[in-house]
């Protein structure tokens, strides 16, 4: 998938995955894709939660080396 | 219109002082508006510098020893420090946030911190003692931002 920036939250926990990711989305213009990586398990809820309540699509989300994938469009 | 979150923070040692900053943090990162009412021991969590704030491995028997150790021992000095230290650099090396940097993503997001006034004077803190861009109040203060709240919790 196309993406427009990538942040990679490997290696933090909770709740730093998503606090970042919200940093990270902050300079993106509306409608652009974020692809966030995570080795955090619990993000895998986290983001789907975390893109319910702020509105920013949860695109897609897979893994890839061992890795949670996840694609944010911004709102 | 943003949800609200109102926290209380009572608490001084390290495993309590982590879940107030870590709930606003990640409130603040959902859009929420959050204020955190620091009283009693919580004071502590708004010093400039966090380094008191420890964890005690006396009258927590939930906390994992890395050998079985007797109350006795656990009292003897430096068993605390060296408990905190341990316990912060287990916390490093799983990629958990200290809590200066919760404390300041926290503040980067907008999280009000109220400082209660009756235990500032209270303990004699000075507010040279604490952190900038806080305000301070009374329980009336933390009550009308309490009574507009989604989510209240006292910790």
């Amino acid at each position: 998938m196309n993406f427009d920036k990538e942040y990679d939250a490997s290696g933090l926990a909770c709740p730093l995955p998503i606090v970042k990711t919200k940093k990270a989305l902050s300079d993106m213009a509306s409608g652009q894709v974020l692809k966030v990586l995570s080795t955090d398990p619990g993000s895998v809820c986290d983001m789907a939660a975390f893109a319910e309540q702020t509105g920013n699509a949860l695109l897609e989300q897979g893994s890839e080396n061992n890795k949670f994938v996840f694609y944010l469009k911004k709102a | 219109m943003a949800k609200k979150m109102a926290l209380i923070a009572t608490k001084g040692t390290l495993d309590m002082a982590y879940p107030p900053f870590i709930l606003a943090s990640t409130a603040a990162a959902l859009g929420w508006e959050v204020q955190i009412f620091f009283t009693f021991y919580g004071l502590q969590l708004l010093r400039k510098n966090l380094k008191s704030i420890k964890i005690s491995p006396l009258a927590n028997p939930a906390m994992p020893m890395p050998v079985p150790m007797p109350v006795f021992v656990q009292m003897l000095p430096g068993m605390e420090s060296m408990a905190t230290m341990m316990m912060k650099q287990k916390m490093k090396s799983k990629g958990v946030a200290s809590l200066t940097e919760l404390r300041d993503l926290c503040q980067e997001a907008e999280v009000k911190f109220v400082a209660c006034q009756m235990t500032v004077d209270l303990f004699e803190f000075q507010k040279s003692d604490f952190i900038d861009n806080i305000e301070y109040g009374g329980a009336a203060t933390f009550m009308k931002f309490a009574g507009e709240s989604d989510v209240c919790l006292f910790i």
